[in-house]
Order: C-alpha cells, then structure tokens, then sequence
C-alpha cells in the first residue's frame, strides 16, 4: 500500500510537471493584462500555451498552417519524442514531403485550454493558491480554446492562417475558426466531425466521465492534492471511447474471437480475448499521459459544442459570406462522426455559398482513420492545400 | 420549334473546336457558352475536366457536384471544389442565384427526374447549359427499327440491363420539354457522330436525325 502510494504521488509531481513545463515545447504566456475571456463569462489569466512549430515562415507570413489535436491529442503532431522514440500524433500527414509539408508551410501546434500538456488546464498549477486547479478550474468550450489560438496568433505576429486542419474535436475547432475568424482563415480543413456533438456522442462522453468521478481515487476532482490517481475509472473511460473510435468491421478484422495467449477459455474473467487484452492495454497506456480531470473538461467541452445554436439555429449563417475555402472528409465506417455530420456541414457551407470540397473515404477503420495510413486523405489534403497554395500564391517558396 | 434562335456563327467556338488540344469536343462547346469569371456549378462533373477546362480558359469560379466517390476524391485531389452528391436530391439544398451558370454535361438521361433537375438548375443558376446524347440520331433509329434491339452506339455504349441512362430524349424531346416549362433557348450546337457542329442552317429535322449530341444555353424567362 506504502509503495502503491509513492508511485501514485511519484506520477502526480511528473504529471504537474508536464502541466506546467512541459518537454520539448515552445511557450506562450499571456498576464493579467491580456486575459482569456470564456464562455462561462468568466476570465482565465494568467494563462499559458504550449505549442510546436515546423517549418518557416515565410516573409510575407503567408504559409502559416495551425493543426488542432484531438481529445487526447497534444502539440506534438510532427516530432519525434527524445526519450521514448515515440513520433507524433500525425506525422503521417505533416513532415517534410507530406501532404502538409513542413519544408513549404510554417506548421503551429498548440495544446488546447484545458489540456495536460503544458498550456493551462485544471491540472495546472492556480497561481492564486500555488495548487493544481482541478474543478475549480472554469468550463471551457470548443470556441474557447480557438480564441485562446487567435490570442497566440496575435503573439506570434500571425494576422491570417493559409490554412487550418484537424480531425474529430481538432474538425471542431477547424469550423470554429471559420466561423469566429473568417478573415484570418484562408482555408479549412475540419476532417471526421461535425457541426454539433450528437445526443449518442454526449452519452458516451458521460459514461466515460462518470466512470471517472466513481474511482474513490477521483477524490472529488482533488486527487493531486491528495495524492492519488483515478487511474481505473480513466482506463475504463479510455476503453469506452476506444471502441467508438474503430469499427465493428475493424475489430472483427483485427481480434475476431481469438483468445489471448490460450487454446481455450479459463472459464473466468481473466482477460480471455485478444479483443480484452487489447482494451486494457489502451486503458492503462492512456492512464500514463493523461489527466482525468482534463478528461472531463475536454469532453464537456465537446458536448457543448453547436455552432448552429450561436447563430440563430441557421448553420448556414455561421458562413455566410465566407471567402474561406472548404476542404470537409468522412470515413464511411465512422459511427462517432458519420458521413451525414459532415453532408450537414457541405450543405450549410452550399446554403452560405463558400467554396466547399467534400469527399467520403471508403475505410473499414473507423473514426480513428483520420489519424492512420490513408492515401486517399492524403492525395485529397495534397491537392486541396496545392490548389489553395496557387491562389494564395504561395507556389515560390521564400528562402529561409 | 421555330421560336428557337440558333446561334450565330462563332470564331471563337470554331477554332477551340479546330484546335482543341485533346480536350472533348462537346466539353469546349459546353465551355464555350460560358462567360468568362462566371459563377459556375458544374452538376454530375465526373473527373472534373470541364471544371478544369473551365478554370483554365474562362477563369471561372468553378463548383461541382459528382455522384461516384471515386470522380469526387480524384476532383478533390485535383485542387477543383467538388462535393459527393445527387442531382435528383441534392440541387434542392442550394438557394436561389447561387450561381450564373449551372452545367448538367452528359448527365440528363441518367437522372430520376429530368425536369425536376432542370427547375433547379435554372433557380440556382441565372442560366444552364445542358448536353445530351440525342436518342433520335438515325443510328438509334435503325438499330431499333431493324435490328430489334435496344441501341448501343459510342454514345450509349450500354446493355439495357446496366445502363445508369434512364430518361433517353431526343433533340426534338427536350425543345418540347423547355417550351413546356417556360424556358428560354438561347443557344444550342448539334454535333455529328465525328464530333463536329452540324450546319446552322440545317432545318429541325436535320439536327434530330443526325444530331448524336447537342448542347444547350438556356435562361429563365422573362
């Protein structure tokens, strides 16, 4: 129990650590004078963010591309961790030669507000009281954290975005930025999501949530204070989501029935199935990156998230008169953002008259194709930016 | 039939068609009739080679709509705004005077709804220009008449088991269908079966016969 209890606050100091400095990140902080204003009508300040660019910008600071992550996503999109060799979260899509390619756009990843990798979020430090925030941190929403971007935009000196792209919440804040900053956004690439968050899509984030907030570890949300670790309740929220993320058709392809490790069942609850082996896995790796409580913050602000209901209840005026272009994509065999979201964005983007391209990629892979080996988005990515880039002018690349 | 104007002789027209640079004779007449930096939707765009065409030698400001995900995607690719969708169902979402032009190339016969189709059109659009295999063409004619079977040419290479083409016309056929909803013809090319523009002049029953395509510039009236 003793050494159960070191490990725990041993991963709450290393946690508070990438909270508040996290590694091989560039920092961005705003004072009292420069405050994020929320939705909850309230001010977060002082705040940071963290982030990563890639690439150069150009002199005329026209290639500037922002890539929004996803729920559990972080800034690294293109880098290669120095310790654990991992790369990152989209270098299928950004690098060099890439459909985003770094040697010809000046890429920027921030962490979103209320995340657990460097900018500020309810496991950073509260300057007021030196403590984690936990809940007493603000709600935040989508439009938030694509205000918090507008607000480092500023600071690097950037008035407008060649382009914008992210899937599943990143999509999220892709349209947000189209619909809160028109003239600062070129182009946008919202890749799996949706306008609004579905009835289905919130019921999933509450599960997951109160799996969560059931942990006796959770502590009311004070479990950093008290040294400890809701660890199971955010595997099992982590496992939940995971199904969502694949596919009937990809799971059966990739465990079927096969039992792990055995010719034969055990008759317990001993993890028989490949299919179980691999969802614990994904629920105790997860554990180890990220923060419940942020968790909680980032699904809440998905949930809340209908760019409609801020305009009236008519998308279509969400962009009207939009001089941004559209690039919207869907994988047939996402349950979590089906092809009809996005054929609700195209047609209010058609009612709004912008400049749209909308194109579903036959997958069996599930939500989760967006961040896996799919030539199609790939050659899709590539010719809309080359198209993009053309009427830009950004066809000469400006040396360094 | 007689109301129609047919169009005057165009230089332009004839040498794009003489020097066409591998480009579909019928796609540069369809190009032809567009004005330049127009506001174009181009429904059922397949590969995206009249948007291309368009864009390149009109300069237009060029949408599409494809049904096969494999001609959207290549479309996309290409840098062309093109989304997955259905004429029949799909034209109602757009408003009114969205566009200057609305294109429906080769893709008439294959819809549910062929008026339905060209209502839309020229709501959304100020003017559509419509092309279409003419299913009078004498060849039609002969190989229904003697040989007994439903025709297959270059145009209609398909069984009549497995053709998407479902609302065959002729020439003739969609002069009536335009005159029945009050549309306004201003212009329209027939082609032969080598691909070049019949003789102005030609009476009705000329084109009709040996018209295998014809192209449309249409407008509301009034």
């Amino acid at each position: 129990m003793g050494e159960a209890n070191r490990t725990s606050t041993q991963e709450a100091v290393d946690s508070q650590r990438e909270a508040d400095q996290p590694h091989e990140s560039l920092m961005a902080y705003f004072g009292a004078d420069n405050p994020l204003k929320l939705d909850a009508g309230v001010e977060l300040t002082p705040f940071q963010i963290a982030y990563k660019t890639y690439g150069t910008l150009n002199a005329a600071r026209s290639n500037a591309v922002l890539i929004c992550h996803a729920l559990t996503g972080d800034q690294h999109v293109a880098s290669v961790h120095q310790e654990t060799k991992k790369c990152g979260w989209w270098e299928t899509l950004v690098a060099p030669g890439r459909p985003i390619a770094t040697e010809r756009y000046f890429v920027i990843c921030p962490n979103v507000v209320g995340a657990c990798m460097g900018t500020t979020g309810p496991s950073s430090t509260d300057p007021q009281t030196g403590k984690p925030w936990g809940l007493a941190f603000p709600v935040i929403t989508i439009r938030d954290m694509v205000r918090a971007q507008a607000m480092l935009l500023d600071h690097l000196g950037i008035d407008s975005l060649f382009a914008v792209a992210g899937g599943s919440m990143g999509g999220m804040q892709a349209l947000q930025w189209a619909a809160s900053y028109p003239e600062r956004v070129f182009a946008t690439l919202p890749i799996a999501c949706a306008t609004r968050h579905s009835a289905q899509n919130s019921a999933f984030h509450e599960v997951g949530r109160q799996a969560i907030m059931a942990d006796p570890e959770w502590r009311g949300g004070r479990y950093h204070l008290e040294g400890t670790n809701p660890r199971r309740g955010l595997a099992v929220a982590r496992m939940g989501a995971h199904i969502t993320y694949l596919s009937d058709a990809a799971l059966h392809r990739k465990f079927g029935r096969k039992f792990q490790d055995r010719e034969n069942p055990t008759f317990s609850f001993d993890a028989d199935f490949e299919v179980e082996s691999y969802l614990r896995h994904q629920g105790i790796s997860f554990v180890e990156r990220f923060d419940a409580n942020s968790y909680l913050y980032l699904t809440r602000a998905m949930d809340y998230f209908d760019i409609a209901a801020d305009c009236g209840g008519v998308l279509a005026n969400a962009f009207k008169g939009t001089a941004t272009r559209f690039c919207v994509t869907s994988f047939t065999s996402d349950w979590l953002f089906p092809t009809s979201d996005s054929r609700a964005i195209v047609h209010a983007l058609n009612a709004a008259g912008a400049r749209v391209s909308f194109a579903e990629i036959v997958t069996d892979k599930g939500h989760d194709a967006f961040l896996l080996d799919e030539p199609e988005l790939f050659a899709i990515v590539r010719g809309f930016l080359d198209g993009a880039s053309k009427a830009r002018g950004l066809n000469v690349l400006t040396p360094p | 039939m007689n109301m129609l104007t047919r169009t005057d002789s165009d230089p332009n027209l004839a040498s794009a068609v003489r020097n066409n640079g591998g480009a579909r004779v019928d796609l540069l007449l369809v190009a032809d009739m567009v004005e330049r930096g127009a506001r174009v939707l181009d429904v059922g765009c397949g590969d995206g080679e009249l948007l291309r065409l368009l864009a390149e030698r009109k300069a237009v400001d060029g949408r599409g709509i494809e049904l096969s995900r494999e001609g959207v995607n290549e479309c996309v690719a290409k840098g062309l705004a093109v989304i997955q969708g259905d004429a029949d169902t799909d034209l109602g979402d757009y408003p009114d005077d969205a566009f200057d032009y609305v294109i429906l190339s080769q893709t008439l016969q294959a819809t549910r709804h062929p008026r339905l189709v060209l209502e839309h059109m020229l709501r959304i659009g100020s003017h559509a220009v419509v092309s279409f295999p003419n299913f009078g063409h004498w060849r039609v004619r002969l190989q229904l008449l003697f040989a007994g079977h439903m025709p297959q040419t270059n145009m209609l290479p398909y069984s009549w088991y497995d053709t998407p083409n479902i609302h065959h016309c002729t020439i003739k056929d969609f002069v009536q269908l335009c005159t029945g909803i009050g549309v306004k013809m201003e212009r329209s090319v027939a082609l032969n079966a080598w691909g070049s523009p019949l003789r102005l002049n030609a009476p009705w029953w000329f084109w009709n016969m040996f018209g295998e395509q014809a192209v449309f510039l249409l407008s509301r009236k009034g």
